[in-house]
């Protein structure tokens, strides 16, 4: 495991005290902490060479634009990514996935297309595809998934078909952990002449992946899930599908020539770049990928695997607490969904606040998921490289204080 | 701090529910969802010569909205659709500004201490605000 008493030093937030309380933080799948050298470069940009990236003549606009594209080049090598103009700056994992929808899927989704989802997907890879089919006559279909959170590939086999235009899917999932087999859906869809678009939010940040071995489409992911400041995200795409792609926000940075009535639109990846973008968080972003690539990503992936069996096994031992999602933690990510009895989430969260212990709870905007599970919500702990075995302890040992509060089997 | 929240009375609505039931012919009936937390309620009342003769509620949500629902059903059965009215203005304002409003507000009081969790102020005003729309549609179609 990751010796975490040196590197939680490097996040501030770790000196705070909360209610008199050590902070235990649990909700990196919500946003992860940042680590000084984050925090560093976005003070450096605004200190030291703050101006808009690729008009100025002066210096510091010079080392505004190099400070950007260089990030822009980490961030591509870090997901395996050798042409960094096919990585496009986002706001966040969302607004990628909306990219799409809004620019390749209005070109080429028409009436009776048949796009491809899960039953696990967070509410930002449904709803793009639920306005989309509205506007276009599209249908969505869903890949189901079964007890312990997996998905149904004999489904996914038969509703991946000719009709198929795209399958668009959560790599790891918010509330059940479940690693989704992608690779196998890419070669369902691309042997169907479909595109796959990846959900990799809580993918990237956690476990070392290329493009290539991924044989993705598309892939949407954020900065302030894996270290890096909010505000930023990124959509990577294949160069002949981002090139035959229309534009999405029309401004300045993504034209070529202008003239009142019409317009040639500039080089990838500007095209999709209108207005002046998020140049510190993209900037400080790139310290984050440094930082990551510093522990390293396999490093990181075992420390969660290491610390999820940890809290699966602390949990399982509790009568009470009810687990969502695949139990071995070499098919999950990070991430341990759970119930305490009857009790609502909302009500374990409030009395781990307490403790200044930070869980998610409720739906984690997967609706549906919830649906399907048949409750109203789930409590959640999710891990990154700055959990502890002791952080684990401290939620297993309060949720007596649960429990005193309402009961042994809840309300 | 926490006790603040969980105080004795709004446990007891929350474990021993006397009106989390269904009304066999309810006269008016409204649903509501909180997005956030995707808690659902559904409140139920019977109407008698302009007064609430009886109330229930169904509800899929945390301590705070199904007490706060529990502890309404209570507060209004027997009071005239205007009072009620006038009880849930009474109430939502006590939830959302620092005003005073009076010293009848009998167990419901308890409920004034969530005011210290902001967040979990919807939970309490839900089942109010539901009730409010569905005597006003009662009332419109009546």
């Amino acid at each position: 495991m990751i010796e975490t008493t040196t590197l939680r030093a490097d996040f501030p937030i770790f000196s705070r005290l909360v209610h008199g309380k050590p902070l235990v933080y649990l909700d990196s799948a919500a946003t992860s902490q940042k680590p000084k050298a984050v925090i560093q470069a976005l003070d450096d940009y605004y200190r030291g060479y703050n101006a808009n990236i690729h008009r100025g003549i002066y210096t510091i606009a010079e080392e505004a634009t190099q400070a950007y594209e260089g990030s822009r080049q980490k961030i591509a090598q870090f997901i395996g990514a050798d042409d960094s103009a096919t990585l496009v700056f986002t706001r966040n994992t969302t607004e990628a996935i909306n990219l799409v929808a809004y620019t390749w899927g209005q070109q080429n989704i028409k009436a009776g297309d048949e796009i491809v989802l899960t039953e696990m997907e967070h509410h930002s890879n449904l709803i793009p595809w639920i306005l989309l089919a509205e506007r276009t006559g599209a249908v969505l279909k869903h890949i189901p998934f079964d007890a312990e959170g997996q998905l149904d590939m004999d489904a996914a086999r038969s509703m991946i078909t000719d009709r198929t235009r795209l399958v668009s899917v959560v790599h790891m999932s918010n509330v059940l952990g479940t690693i989704n087999p992608v690779k196998e859906l890419a070669a369902l869809a691309h042997a169907r002449g479909a595109l796959i678009l990846i959900d990799g939010a809580q993918s990237v940040p956690h476990m070392g992946l290329t493009v290539d071995e991924l044989d993705c489409d598309f892939l949407a992911f954020s900065a302030h899930k894996m270290l890096g400041p909010t505000g930023v995200g990124a959509l990577w795409a294949r160069r002949e599908i981002l090139e035959a792609m229309p534009p999405f926000l029309g401004g300045g940075e993504m034209i070529a020539q202008v003239s009142l009535t019409h317009a040639t639109y500039n080089d990838l990846p500007w095209k999709f770049e209108a207005g002046t973008p998020n140049i510190a968080d993209a900037i400080a972003w790139g310290s984050a990928i440094d930082y990551l690539n510093n522990v390293g990503m396999p490093t990181i992936r075992q420390h969660e695997i290491e610390l999820t069996e940890y809290a699966i096994e602390r949990l399982s031992e509790e009568t009470d607490v009810t687990l969502y999602g695949p139990h071995d933690s070499r098919k999950k990510g990070g991430v341990v969904a759970f119930n305490l009895g009857d009790v609502h989430s909302h009500d374990v969260a409030e009395v781990l606040d307490a403790e200044a212990i930070c869980i998610r709870v409720g739906h984690h905007c997967c609706q549906p998921l919830m649906r399907k599970l048949d409750i109203a919500g789930t409590a959640r702990a999710s891990f990154y490289i700055y959990n502890t075995r002791d952080d684990v302890d401290q939620l297993v040992s309060s949720l007596q204080k649960v429990r005193d509060i309402f009961g042994s089997n809840g309300g | 701090m926490v006790k603040d929240l969980y105080r004795e009375v709004i446990l007891q609505h929350y474990q021993e529910p006397r009106n989390r039931r269904m009304l066999d012919h309810p006269d008016l009936e409204g649903s509501a969802q909180n997005p956030l937390c995707g808690d659902e309620i559904t409140v139920f009342a019977s109407v008698a010569d302009d007064h609430i003769a009886d109330a229930a509620f169904q509800a899929r949500g945390c301590s705070i909205s199904q007490a706060s629902a529990d502890m309404m059903a209570d507060a209004i059965r027997g009071k005239s659709l205007d009072e009620t009215l006038a009880d849930i203005g009474r109430f939502t304002r006590m939830m959302e500004t620092d005003e005073s409003v009076g010293p009848d507000l009998g167990d419901l009081e308890a409920l004034a201490s969530v005011k210290r969790f902001p967040i979990r102020v919807k939970c309490a005003v839900m089942p109010w605000v539901t009730l409010g729309e569905a005597i006003s549609r009662y009332r419109a179609g009546a």
